[in-house]
This record gives structure tokens, C-alpha cells and sequence, in this order.
């Protein structure tokens, strides 16, 4: 299975690994245990220390990762893997367009499961779990975990409440969380490996039916804490997903374990 | 334990998938997936006409159905988040069906098929869905209508109940999603159609809940703590304080059958439904077909509607509130519908009179429509008496009381009185005149007022007699013309 990965791995970036780029930095987020969305609070779900980079991927890197896999530019990418929106606010394949200026240091956006996962592949990296993403997301400025910290969850939520600006911030203007990563609130929304193996219905009131089965964080009912709008918004999002969409606020950033770096070195 | 189950499962499907996809990309050409449109699968053997819904904004109501059959109807609906007034200088992120708060309003007929399409803007920033309350299903189509920015989803439903029903968006945060704006009402007709009236309204009451107090400017927040203990710092109609005010007030003209939908959002308060100066004629109370008449004041449950039919008679404008009545006032539940038109005065006389009312009491002037009878005008002695007594317990008794004997060291008495026995024409002018000022009366100091009464001629010189001739008064008689040439005399 691996040996398969690797493989495909290798058959997905042979010319480049790690394209350097001057921003693509990693963070470390150290161990530890959190509680998420779902379960009980005595359920704390442990998060192996891992690595995590510093700013979502930009439009600048990605379209120096497409110009380098051709099959993953606007006219080429098969349809399975993203639907007709990827990329659609660049002017062609090759080319931001006339906005570059302004958007080559803003995340990118509009690219879809696989594509996110195609870059992380060829960077070495792999998306961050959900697990490992909200963990990390807990940490406001000054502390590892803020969930209780009002201000911090009050400037979220105002954030998941407004629409998207015609122009995305640089990914350096938004704020440097404990961990010395920017961004994770305040941004985009940002694809996660696992987006979809906790999920919220579709329809979010269906609590306790068999259902839950199938969608483990299923309705506000089984919620730690249902005051938390902040992470149902994000679970919600999540949940309206298919790995080929695209959306014009959906960004993603990559990880890699910790083990597998010191291995490297 | 079932999660990591279903964590593995969903991993190993995703991979199989995604090698597969690599597999397959490497060596064939990826068809074309099939646009997923008009997915209406209709169960009935006949194919059905096809008809786009008409969608309009608050207080616009579609025009009414007059087909005799179903159709399949078409409803597309977009999502989107929009940044508005929510009162004067107070700006709010709203998310809305259709750009506005209600959303549109949908109408359709029962046992209709309708092919439901919502869209949400890309630039929004949350997956949205619906929940139809008119739709026998899972969820109201909520399940079927979970939609991020930039995609459109398609669901299908028959209407199986006549009824106004309301929509809302039902995704996680729900209550968060509904407090920013995100309902509207749904008609579905009866198959017998509806009365026609001349005026159709759409009105929506909601409650949002924002981090500054009511009326602090700016782009207020959503307070979710306000929120969840049901503390509204608004409670609008048609999403913003002011919507049905002013140059926005609803319009009607006399004589004209009105018919309102209205609705309620919440998402947390029941509306006690209102129009000041008008009884409804008919309500259907909680949206149902089935109706009660003469209504003041009909309750509609926060997810809940009715329909209030009224005629305009009066000209005038008629205020339209939530009758737990602080919100009307201090919150903004309030808005108006001027009606324009001839008075009907056999109805409505408008105001008759404006005057200050003193317990003393004093008489009606004139009426200006109705000719007031003529006052009877006394033939004798006796008969100046007997209307002079009337004429003091309308007007006397209150200070001077029953038996003349007045309030010690307040209003001087009239039995036995030296002040009134010893000059008749200064009582005429009391009376005609009123009296303010330090006068002795016997033997008792008294300084205070005594108002000028609105008595005629006629009336003055009854009391007068009356007064004379009780309490160990003198006697006498004062006559009209005698009131009148003192008046003339003493006039101030």
C-alpha cells in the first residue's frame, strides 16, 4: 500500500520536490490533547506533536506548483478531481491575470481536495488531519488553548460572519498564534485531510437518530459544547463539501509529522 | 470506537477512490460528468407544465394562482450574505434567501411539484441549506439543500398541504443562521385558490440580536450570548427598524379588502400580532386554512404564520406592532399602513373636542356634525330649579358638594354663604367668569381657583336660582337677560 503511494507519489512529482519558496515556513505545534466538536469532554483526544506551515499556500506558490504540473492547470485538470470553478479567479492557466499584484501573496482559493493534496504531495507534505487543524486552531496570540478566552472567540465569530472581501489580505497581515502560525482564523477556510469523516448533517438538527452512525459529530445534540459556534461553523462547512469542489474562500495549508522530519534529517 | 471504524472506512474509500482517479487519469479520458438540472423525478404518469415561480421582495406578494391544475414549478432561490441597515447609522451582516430580510416569497399551488434550485453566492462565506416547512420530507429538503459558496443543489417536492408556510436555513450554527435573517414564507394555495382581494402584503417579524445596544452605529456584531438567552436587542418587521415607516409605510385606500401575510422568523420571540385601529375580519390563524373572524390581536409562533384579512373604512394611518408592546416601541416591532380615502364619519368622527378637563367637571361645547338638541328652557321658578340642580351636580357638586357646604379651607361653601348672598350679579360673574384670588367667605379665608365654566346663558342663571333657593339661601330668581347683562357688564 505505501509502496503503491510512494509510487504514484513519485509518479505525481518527479521533477520537483519542495519547490523553496522565501515565505514556506513550518511551525511546530507540540503535543498534546484537546476536545473536539463531538464526544464528551472526558473523551480528550490525544494530537501527536507535528509540523505545520506558517501561512496558508499562496497564489504565487500554487501557480508556480501548476506551472510545473501541467495537469493540474485550469484547462487541463480532469473534472473528477475539480469542478468548473477551480481557479476561477485566475485569468488563465498560466497567469493570475491583471490582479497579481494584489493577489500573490493572498491565500489561494478556489482549489479543490485533490489539487491541495497534489501540492502537499509534491511539497513532501500532506494536508493536516481535522484532528490536527483544530487543535492547532485553538491557540489564539498568547495561549496554546483560548477556547475560553471571549475576546478570541468573539473576534472569530465575526470573522465566519462576514462576507469575503473582493480581495484577499496577504497571509502575513493576519495574526501569529502561539504556535507562530498565521492565519488559521481570519483568512479562508481551509481544507483538512479527514474533512469529511466527522461531519455534521446536512441537515443539523437531526440529533439522535441512527444517523449518528454514519456522521460521528452529527447534530448539536452529541456536541461538547454547543455554544461553540466558532467549530460548528467550521464542521458545517466541512460537512457541505465533495473533495472536487471548489469555493472561493477555501483555502488549505500543509502539514507533516514530526517523525517523519526527524527521520529526514 | 465507531469513529475510528468509520474514520478508517472512509480513509481506505478515499484512497481507492483517489488511486483510482490517478489510475484512470494516467490512462483514459474523463467523461463529461452529466449536468445534474431539471432532476424533478415526477412520479405522476402525465407530464406536468412547467412554470417559473414568480419570487418577490417584501411587502411585494406574487400575483395569485389561477391555474386549475398542478404544475411543475420552478424555484430558484440564491443565498447570499449582504451587509444592511438594520436601523438608522446601525449596519448588520444579514444572510438572506434572495438579498433581502424575509426572503423572497414563494407561492404555489396544492399538489404542485416544485423543482427547488438554491444557489449560494460564492462570496459567501458559510454553506447554507433549507428547511421548507411546506415540504413533507426529511428535514423540511434540508438535507438535500446543503450548499457551499458557489454551488447550486436541486430538490424536489410535492406539496401535499394547503397552507402559508415558513422557510429557513437550517444549517449548524441553526439558531445563528436564522437570528442573521435567513427565513421567509412559502404559500401553497388551496386547489379551490383564494377570495380575491385588493391588496396582498408580505410582512415578517424577526428578532436579531447585536453586540451594541439598541441604536449604537456602526456594523454591529452578532451577540450569541444575547442570543441564546432569548434577549433581543431588535425585534423588526421586514428586517430592519423603519422597513414599513415612513416613505416604506404600506398603502392602501379606503374601502379596499386587504389581505396580509405574515410571518414569523423568531428566532426566538411569538409575535403578538396587532393593527392598531382595525379588527381583522378574518384570520387564518397559524397559516392554516381555516378561519376565525374578527380578530384584534392573533399570536404567531416563532416558525409559524397567519393570514389577516381586513376592509379599510377610515382613512388614516394604522400602525402595525407586536403587541408585547415594548418591543413596538423600544425595539422597533412597528410599522404602518396609511390608508387614503373620504372620511366616513358615521364610522369615524375623528377628533370632536380638545379641551382640559378639570374634575370640576364643564360642559360640551358644540358638536360639529350632529346639530345637539336644543337646551330646555325653564318656563318658571320651579323649572329653573329643577335644571339648575342637574346643572350642579354636573359642574358644582365636585368642589362645592352636595349640600353647598363646600371643603374647609379649600373651596368656600354656598349654604348659607354671605359672600354669595350679599351681591347676586358678583355671582353671576363668578360663575360666567371663574374666580381666582383671596375672597372671605363667612368668616373663612379662601385662595384659590375657580375655573371659568363653559355654561350657557341659560345655564347660569338655573344654577343660580337652584343655589339661591337651597341651603338656607336667600331665594330669588336670576333671569337669561339678567346673566346676560351682567356678563356684559363685568366683563374682565
Amino acid at each position: 500500500m505505501n509502496r503503491l503511494l510512494l509510487f504514484l507519489l513519485l509518479l505525481c512529482c518527479q521533477p520537483l520536490l519542495a519547490q523553496k519558496s522565501t515565505t514556506r515556513q513550518m511551525a511546530p505545534v507540540a503535543s498534546g490533547t484537546f476536545v473536539p466538536l463531538y464526544g464528551a469532554a472526558k473523551d480528550r483526544v490525544p494530537v501527536k506533536g507535528f509540523l505545520l506551515d506558517k501561512y496558508p499556500v499562496t497564489n504565487a506558490e500554487f501557480l508556480a506548483f501548476v506551472k510545473q504540473q501541467p495537469k493540474w492547470q485550469k484547462s487541463a485538470v480532469k473534472k473528477v478531481f475539480a469542478d468548473q470553478n477551480y481557479l476561477r479567479h485566475w485569468a488563465s492557466d498560466q497567469s493570475i491575470g491583471p490582479d497579481a499584484a494584489k493577489l500573490n501573496n493572498s491565500p489561494v482559493i478556489n482549489v479543490s481536495w485533490f489539487a491541495a493534496k497534489a501540492y502537499c504531495e509534491c511539497q513532501g507534505k500532506r494536508l493536516p488531519t481535522v484532528n490536527e487543524w483544530e487543535y492547532a486552531a485553538l491557540a489564539s496570540e498568547t495561549k496554546r488553548d483560548a477556547t475560553n478566552d471571549e475576546a478570541f472567540y468573539q473576534r472569530s465569530l465575526e470573522w465566519y460572519s462576514q462576507p469575503n472581501p473582493k480581495y484577499l489580505p496577504a497571509v502575513q497581515s493576519s495574526f501569529r498564534n502561539y504556535y507562530g502560525v498565521y492565519g488559521m482564523i481570519g483568512l479562508v477556510w481551509e481544507w483538512t485531510s479527514d474533512f469529511n469523516s466527522a461531519m455534521l448533517q446536512s441537515d443539523a438538527r437531526a440529533g439522535n437518530s441512527n444517523d449518528q452512525q454514519q456522521f460521528c459529530g452529527a447534530g448539536a445534540s452529541n456536541a461538547t459544547n454547543v455554544k461553540n459556534y466558532v467549530a460548528f461553523m467550521r464542521y458545517a462547512f466541512r460537512s457541505s463539501l465533495k473533495p472536487s469542489y471548489t469555493v472561493g474562500n477555501l483555502g488549505f495549508r500543509c502539514a507533516q509529522s514530526s517523525k517523519v522530519e526527524l527521520a529526514r534529517r | 470506537m465507531k469513529r475510528s471504524i468509520v474514520n478508517r472506512a472512509v480513509y481506505l474509500l478515499g484512497v481507492a477512490i483517489y488511486s483510482a482517479g490517478i489510475l484512470s487519469s494516467c490512462t483514459t479520458q474523463a467523461t463529461e460528468p452529466a449536468n445534474i438540472l431539471t432532476a424533478g423525478t415526477s412520479s405522476t404518469p402525465k407530464e406536468l407544465p412547467v412554470v417559473e415561480a414568480e419570487l418577490t421582495s417584501p411587502p411585494m406578494v406574487p400575483k395569485p394562482i389561477t391555474r386549475k391544475t398542478a404544475a411543475k414549478v420552478v424555484v430558484r432561490l440564491e443565498v447570499r450574505e449582504v451587509v444592511k441597515k438594520l436601523a438608522d447609522g446601525v449596519d448588520y451582516t444579514f444572510w438572506t434567501f434572495g438579498g433581502t430580510v424575509p426572503g423572497k416569497f414563494i407561492r404555489i399551488r396544492q399538489n404542485d411539484e416544485v423543482e427547488f434550485h438554491l444557489m449560494n453566492h460564492p462570496d459567501s462565506k458559510n454553506p447554507h441549506n433549507i428547511d421548507l416547512h411546506a415540504v413533507t420530507g426529511p428535514g423540511g429538503g434540508a438535507a438535500s439543500s446543503f450548499t457551499p459558496p458557489g454551488h447550486e443543489t436541486v430538490f424536489s417536492f410535492k406539496a401535499l398541504n394547503s397552507g402559508l408556510y415558513v422557510y429557513h436555513c437550517a444549517t449548524a450554527p441553526v439558531g445563528m443562521h436564522i437570528a442573521n435573517g435567513m427565513y421567509g414564507l412559502i404559500l401553497v394555495e388551496p386547489e379551490e385558490g383564494m377570495a380575491p382581494v385588493d391588496k396582498e402584503f408580505y410582512v415578517m417579524q424577526g428578532d436579531f440580536y447585536t453586540k451594541g445596544a439598541f441604536g449604537a452605529p456602526g456594523l454591529q456584531p452578532f451577540d450569541m450570548q444575547k442570543a441564546m438567552d432569548e434577549k433581543p436587542t431588535y425585534v423588526v418587521f421586514n428586517g430592519s427598524v423603519g422597513a414599513l415607516t415612513g416613505d416604506n409605510a404600506l398603502k392602501a385606500k379606503t374601502g379596499e379588502k386587504i389581505r396580509m401575510f405574515v410571518g414569523n422568523g423568531g428566532p426566538g420571540m411569538v409575535s403578538s400580532f396587532h393593527l392598531i385601529g382595525e379588527i381583522f375580519d378574518t384570520v387564518y390563524p397559524e397559516g392554516s386554512f381555516n378561519t376565525k373572524t374578527n380578530v384584534q390581536t392573533t399570536l404567531i409562533p416563532a416558525g409559524g404564520a397567519a393570514i389577516a384579512e381586513f376592509k379599510t373604512d377610515v382613512p388614516g394611518n394604522y400602525v402595525l406592532v407586536d403587541h408585547a408592546i415594548f418591543r413596538a416601541f423600544n425595539k422597533g416591532a412597528l410599522g404602518m399602513l396609511k390608508v387614503e380615502g373620504p372620511e366616513d364619519k358615521s364610522i369615524y368622527s375623528g377628533q370632536i373636542l380638545d379641551k382640559i378637563y378639570l374634575p370640576e367637571g364643564g360642559t360640551i361645547q358644540e358638536m360639529p356634525t350632529a346639530k345637539a338638541p336644543a337646551a330646555p328652557k325653564a318656563e318658571s321658578k320651579e323649572e329653573r330649579i329643577t335644571l339648575g340642580k342637574a346643572v350642579f351636580a354636573r359642574n358644582c357638586q365636585a368642589c362645592h358638594q352636595a349640600e353647598g357646604q363646600g371643603v374647609k379651607g379649600a373651596f368656600p361653601p354656598l349654604a348659607k354663604s354671605d359672600y354669595l348672598n350679599a351681591d347676586v350679579h358678583r355671582a353671576i360673574g363668578v360663575v360666567a367668569h371663574g374666580l381666582e384670588g383671596q375672597i372671605k367667605v363667612n368668616g373663612e379665608l379662601y385662595n384659590s381657583t375657580m375655573p371659568k365654566l363653559q355654561l350657557s346663558d341659560e345655564e347660569v342663571a338655573n344654577v343660580l336660582t337652584y343655589v339661591l333657593n337651597s341651603w338656607g339661601n336667600k331665594g330669588g330668581v336670576v333671569t337669561t337677560e339678567e346673566v346676560i347683562k351682567t356678563k356684559a357688564i363685568s366683563k374682565e
